[in-house]
């Protein structure tokens, strides 16, 4: 019985032991930059601020029932986006349109869920919810038929079209939908479409929703036909095709699924936080979550911590910066230095000495692996 | 092998200077992985001036045992000596820096960077701190490429070239290193026979100047025709040492496997029935748009093997992709029974009972990074009583691949160990075990290729069975030998038209030989 649990955690230790001993050099990295910073602030050469900094963002993330809401909050709509981003790398694609798609899906939910303001929250919520999903799933087909098609790169296509999706939106907002009665373009409230605060002050439905999305996407992974065709085809294509699994249908239809996770994290921020779509609304969500997926591996429940812990630096980040005059942009070195030594894992080794396999080559996440080589087709 | 390649062969070895020290001594090498012993105290010995072969199946420990000499796993117990004197080797530094070159069965080359660039890499001519000097490591490349006889151009890029002139450019980099201990993993492996004699030319020519040569392989013609000494593992441990003079193929055969072996295969006359595979005028475009089947009729009936012989590269793949609906035909009917499978997709074609087992088993016939269960199912995945709607039966995939392992003798820990782990031979045992069984048309591309005898033994008696069975059985094979002793009739390939059939019993070796290399016998 202990035997087996001790199994268990040494084997989810295995997986697990890269991204945290990442994350914990990234913090002592920061930490050495929070010292060297506090000489040019009134406190002068203070080498204790990076634990009254870090102790400061716990409390602000996790010290209370309002920090854990907070927390929450804001992992919701990137453990949505790293379930996208994750998704792909499963079949072997990476999207980075997860930015375009993730405003689309907020602007086509403020969109239904303004034209709906009035009407029972029961239609309302669902409609406007699915509105931005299904936004999202178009705008994560097209590149995925692309690749299909064509062999189009999806890293190219995305990135172009999340150029061409935030500037039709910004024309969107001026002139087709613009809301009358404010000095700057944005669409109408939201009214009853938006999520119902569950408990608290702020948490609302879209938490229990990115949860379960989490579970759903694990179970298509892992249990379902599709989801092995998915893992077939992003593991060798070749051999997906010897064994009858169309390229040409998984890729467009993984894209889809990519771009509805996207969509539903807009619709889930429009719909839980922001209440109203305006020219300019912040798409860091979209960036944000190829961090998550890359720091939980792609996998379900590894993207759900990753949201978490990224999360709380956003809601705890405020509370640092109050209290000790540490810049909440060290939130974005301490996850920058995250990804660094997670694509540069040789570092993360060598400081801890953890022993990799040297000669077999590890499920290594191959990311840009049909770069310019061969269509699917 | 004839009798002045072996009296060579003996006076090369006589003419070793005596008292000597071995150039590499490995002594008590044991190496254990989680559930294996991969060495068990493994004693080597390779003399100066010498070509020792390393012969034992796929799995046996050869490259366990190189791999240990090169400094990529350290070894549990044992030591080794190079020139007689002890030495620790961490990496493959420490290695090079002792004389010991490596060139593995997969080749550690950059395809983008020129041959120059290549050998140089890690041991760089500098000009100065900053600057290479490309020409000055391009001379001397050439100048060591003219002393082997080799023909590589120094700027040439790396994936311009052909196999076997990669494979120079690993030994000129080992070379370049000044490697006096030279060790090949499977060299032969991936070359045609033109290149490989070529190769035992230059090997010859190394050890005449004195250099040591490991040459691991597990062909038994090979083995007996270029080495002085022949070591045999079996199961990591050393079962036999032999000289080629006094040992034949049965021995060695015998020695690896541990049971005497046959190394023909027994089998009854074929009964053949109804034509189950007819291809009619078929024309194929291969990858560059060129015709590479132009016109081909063949019949395969239930209860026969047709094996097509052919040099590679004369319509072979894309006829089978074609048949087996991973490329469309340009022209002509496939039919299978009595549905026209033309252009159909390959699951629809694989419904009408036909297994494939394809010629690059790791780039079609498994997915490495996945366990064998998901292997074992990798083609009917979405079948009772593997999925039950769209939900996998994990249950059900377990015990079918636990029962495919355990007929077909796959050796593994489980169906929960991935692909990756297994050897080449069992790897290949395990694409067969899938296809093979029950079905109408069984299609075998290069069914034995890179395996020990072992397998091939047991993969050439399974397809005997499933022909007896009832099954059409295709079979296309660039080994001639495998050709001759499976099938019941031969066609001729060349230039992808079918050139001649024979009948097994009334078909020439010489014939078949000239018309895969002309198209034509005269």
């Amino acid at each position: 019985m202990i035997a087996a649990v001790r199994a268990r955690a040494a084997a989810w230790w295995r997986v697990a032991r890269l991204p945290v001993l990442a994350i914990v050099l990234a913090l002592v990295i920061a930490a050495g930059i929070i010292v060297l910073s506090s000489v040019y602030t009134g406190l002068g050469f203070f080498p204790l601020l990076p634990l009254y900094a870090y102790g400061n963002l716990a409390a602000g993330a996790f010290g209370s029932a309002v920090a854990i809401n907070n927390t929450l909050v804001a992992a919701a709509p990137l453990m949505l986006g790293g379930l996208a981003i994750g998704l792909g790398f499963r079949a072997g694609l990476f999207n980075i349109g997860v930015a375009g798609q993730f405003l689309a899906g907020a602007f086509a939910a403020a969109v239904v869920g303004s034209s709906l303001a009035g009407a029972p929250p029961l239609l309302a919520v669902p409609a406007a919810l699915l509105a931005g999903g299904l936004a999202g799933t178009v705008l994560g087909f097209v590149p995925g038929f692309l690749k299909a098609r064509t062999g189009a790169h999806e890293v190219v296509t995305t990135i172009m079209l999340n150029n061409a999706t935030a500037l039709l939106l910004a024309w969107a907002v001026s002139d087709l939908v613009r809301a009358p009665g404010f000095t700057f373009p944005r669409t109408g409230d939201i009214g009853s479409a938006a999520l119902p605060v569950l408990l608290g002050r702020n948490l609302h439905l879209g938490i229990p929703l990115a949860f379960a999305a989490v579970f759903a996407i694990r179970f298509l992974l892992d249990r379902t036909t599709l989801g092995f065709e998915i893992r077939t085809v992003g593991a060798n294509p070749n051999a997906a095709r010897y064994a009858g699994i169309p390229p040409l249908v998984i890729v467009p239809l993984t894209m889809s699924l990519s771009g509805l996770l996207a969509g539903l994290a807009g619709s889930v921020q429009m719909l839980g936080v922001i209440g109203f779509y305006a020219s300019g609304i912040s798409a860091s969500v979209g960036f944000d979550s190829i961090a998550v997926a890359l720091l939980g591996r792609s996998d379900p429940i590894g993207i759900m911590f990753a949201a978490i812990l990224f999360g709380a630096f956003r809601a705890g980040a405020p509370l640092m910066q109050i209290t000790t005059s540490v810049p909440v942009e060290i939130i974005d070195i301490i996850q920058a230095l995250i990804i660094l030594f997670l694509a540069a894992d040789l570092i993360v080794r060598r400081v801890f000495r953890v022993r990799g396999p040297r000669l077999e080559v590890e499920g290594a996440q191959t990311v840009t692996r049909t770069w310019g080589k061969e269509s699917v087709a | 092998m004839n009798q002045e390649e072996r009296a060579a062969g003996e006076a090369a070895r006589s003419s070793l200077p005596v008292g000597t020290a071995p150039a590499l001594e490995m002594r008590g090498i044991t190496k254990r992985f989680p559930g294996t012993l991969a060495n068990d105290h493994i004693d080597l010995e390779v003399r100066p001036g010498e070509i020792h072969a390393l012969l034992g199946e796929n799995g046996a420990g050869k490259t366990t045992l190189m791999n240990i000499l090169y400094g990529l796993l350290a070894p549990d117990e044992g030591e080794i000596l190079v020139d007689g004197e002890r030495v620790t080797i961490r990496d493959p530094a420490d290695a090079i820096a002792r004389g010991i070159g490596m060139v593995h069965q997969h080749f550690m080359l950059v395809p983008v960077l020129t041959v120059t660039e290549n050998v140089m890499l890690g041991a760089e001519v500098m000009r100065g701190p900053l600057l290479v000097d490309a020409a000055e490591a391009g001379r001397r490349i050439a100048a060591l490429a003219r002393q082997l006889g080799f023909d590589v151009d120094p700027h040439a890029r790396v994936e311009q070239l052909s196999v076997g002139q990669q494979q120079r450019v690993e030994i000129v980099k080992a070379l370049y290193r000044r490697a006096r201990i030279l060790v090949l993993d499977e060299p032969t492996a991936v070359l045609t026979p033109q290149e490989t004699e070529e190769i035992f030319g230059v090997l010859r020519r190394l050890r005449d100047e004195g250099a040591s040569i490991v040459f691991i392989s597990h062909k038994l013609d090979e083995v007996l025709r270029i080495a002085d000494r022949i070591t045999v593992i079996r199961r990591g441990r050393v079962v036999g040492e032999r000289a080629p003079s006094a040992t034949s193929e049965q021995e060695l055969a015998d020695l690896m496997v541990g049971r005497a072996v046959s190394l023909r295969v027994d089998r009854g006359p074929a009964h053949p029935g109804d034509v189950v595979l007819a291809v009619g005028a078929l024309r194929v475009l291969d990858d560059r748009r060129h015709e590479t089947v132009r016109g081909v009729d063949l019949e395969v009936r239930r209860g026969e093997i047709v094996g097509i012989a052919g040099v590679a590269g004369n319509g072979q793949e894309e006829l089978v992709e074609a048949i087996v609906g991973l490329r469309k035909p340009s022209g002509g009917r496939v039919t299978i029974g009595a549905h026209d499978v033309t252009g159909a997709s390959p699951r629809a074609i694989r419904a009408r009972g036909v297994g494939y087992v394809p010629a690059d088993r790791q780039r079609y016939g498994l997915v490495l990074s996945f366990p064998l269960g998901d292997n074992c199912v990798l083609t009917d995945y979405y079948r009772p009583p593997y999925a039950r709607g769209a939900v996998r039966d994990d249950e059900a995939i377990r015990s079918r691949a636990a029962s495919l392992i355990e007929e077909f003798d796959v050796r593994t820990t489980g169906p929960r160990a991935l692909a990756s782990t297994l050897s080449g031979g069992n790897q290949q045992k395990l694409v067969v075990a899938r296809e093979f069984g029950g079905d109408d048309l069984l299609i075998l591309d290069q069914p034995t290729r890179g395996i020990d005898v072992g397998s091939t033994e047991f993969i050439h008696r399974r397809a005997i069975a499933q022909r007896d069975a009832g099954t059409a059985v295709l079979l296309i094979s660039a080994d001639l030998d495998e050709v001759l002793e499976l099938s019941d009739r031969i066609l001729v390939i060349h230039r992808g038209r079918i050139v001649a059939e024979f009948d097994a019993a009334t078909a020439e070796r010489e014939r078949i030989g000239l018309l895969m290399a002309r198209g034509e016998a005269a």
